[in-house]
């Protein structure tokens, strides 16, 4: 059985994903907004990081409970950062004042003002830069997927981007390290395609349990 | 820059049912919206925008009912607006599954409800509708003449019944500086009449502003879509009867614009 929790920032729509997670496979889905419980971190497949919400408000909430969110980083549970949720790994973001996670090096910028309209709302075309990626399991190149942000992440590390996405740049769509796995864009609302993603991450869980 | 025009069928839901009216009045039942929603989104919709045009204290529920039923069937992004007042009201509406809200009225008579929900939720969440009418005299900041008539575009407000003496071009300038993420642009003059949407409109707000907007009101066939994307910098374009009633299906309408050079997602 496959027990996912999906952390909440408590500022918008966490429904949609866990539904998308219950069609998908998973058995078990929480919504919680603490991450200290040790009865949380061994009966949590999974965790996902959802895509809505501001930085600094997101990031109070979840400091709140930092120590018990390394825990699962230590003991590799995989985890999905969505959107907002991606961007809350990098060192710091334009869009708040208060430092990110700090698990990813690197900063989140805002998109080219003068380049192109603000935000990237939209279908926007994958391409996929590294194919072994699990969570593209089954996902052709130049799939279609829907993004909805104003800022895009910048990794020290490039080799951790799995597919880029262009809107007037080229940003980073995805990316991936050690049992962490990102989009920019969200999967929940990316139909068909994006469902596959979902599944390919209670897969993904399921063979770390 | 490679993002896809969207197509979005709008659902104006009207005490739990899918209703079209035209020039804002005259309601005609088109269905159930979960039903209509699931079978939109499996044909390609992009995004759907439901609309709730009763939004009487009593229907609250019933609305909250059918978005978290709408987010449980479908795998797209959608819209819910009518009747938003409050932080709470927009809150009830996102966490019963909603990706964005869209405030009218509320946004007039409170503009500060914009930046508050922006700073929660952030500016990708909010969608500020904006229902403009001509306005035959010369009063508004920006006038434009057609046949010897100077006139300007005026906001009006609840459902289209009161004027404001706003001027369109500036609240839309306005609302992008208070956080406003994307504007839905609905033309009062053509909403219904299914003659085309209001290019001098989209063109006069779409000049003004650097978030995305949205085309709504007067699109009655296929061409009208292609017409509003090769005429105008607008992002999305919103239809109602042409899908309700049939005259068209999303994958004609995708695969006549992709012939004709406009990106799309293909269905």
């Amino acid at each position: 059985m496959v027990k996912i929790s999906i952390f909440d920032y408590g500022a918008g729509n966490i429904f949609s994903l866990k539904s998308s997670l219950q069609r998908n496979g998973a058995e078990e889905v929480s919504i919680i907004n603490d991450l200290n419980l040790d009865k949380t971190l061994d009966e949590v497949d999974g965790i996902i990081l959802p895509g809505v919400g501001n930085f600094d408000p997101a990031i109070i909430s979840i400091n709140k409970c930092k120590s018990g969110f390394s825990k699962f980083i230590e003991k590799n549970t995989p985890i999905l950062g969505i959107c907002l949720g991606m961007e809350m790994l990098f060192e710091r973001s334009e869009e708040g004042q208060l430092a990110g996670l700090d698990i990813i090096k690197g900063e989140v910028l805002s998109l080219p003002k003068n380049l192109v309209k603000i935000p990237h709302i939209g279908w926007n075309c994958l391409e996929i830069t590294n194919s072994h990626s699990k969570l593209f399991e089954g996902v052709p190149n130049k799939s279609w997927v829907y993004f909805v942000h104003s800022y895009y992440t910048t990794p020290k590390n490039s080799d951790i981007i799995t597919s880029r996405s262009n809107y007037g740049i080229n940003i980073p769509a995805s990316i991936e390290i050690n049992n962490i796995y990102c989009t920019q864009f969200h999967p929940e609302k990316s139909s068909t395609i994006g469902e596959k993603m979902i599944k390919n991450f209670v897969k993904i869980c399921k063979r770390s349990k | 820059m490679a993002v896809a025009k969207r197509i979005i069928p709008c659902l104006d839901v009207n005490k739990g049912r899918v209703v079209k009216g035209i020039n804002f009045k005259e309601l005609k039942d088109a269905g159930d919206p979960v039903k209509l929603a699931k079978q939109y989104s499996d044909e390609g919709a992009d995004e759907l925008i439901f609309l709730d045009i009763t939004a009487a204290e009593e229907h609250r529920k019933t609305m909250k009912n059918i978005v978290k039923n709408v987010a449980s069937v479908i795998n797209i992004p959608f819209t819910v607006g009518g009747g938003i007042k409050t932080l709470e009201d927009a809150r009830n509406l996102l966490l019963s599954g909603a990706d964005r809200v869209s405030i009218n009225t509320a946004a007039v008579v409170n503009p500060e409800l914009i930046q508050e929900l922006m700073r929660i939720f952030g500016k990708q969440c909010i969608v500020v509708a904006l229902d403009v009418k001509r306005t035959f005299d010369r009063k508004g900041k920006y006038l434009f003449s057609k046949d010897g008539k100077d006139y300007w575009f005026e906001i009006q407000i609840f459902g289209g019944k009161k004027a404001t003496g706003i001027d369109a071009i500036e609240w839309a300038k306005k609302v992008e500086k208070l956080g406003a993420g994307e504007i839905l642009l609905t033309s009062i003059d053509t909403d219904g009449t299914e003659n085309g949407y209001d290019i001098e409109l989209i063109n006069a707000i779409c000049d003004k502003i650097n978030i995305p907007v949205i085309a709504s009101g007067g699109c009655g066939s296929i061409d009208d879509i292609l017409k509003v994307y090769k005429n105008t910098e607008v992002d999305a374009a919103l239809a109602a009867s042409l899908f309700h009633f049939n005259k068209a299906k999303l994958r004609e309408v995708k695969k006549y614009l992709s012939k004709n050079e406009i990106l799309v997602r293909p269905p």
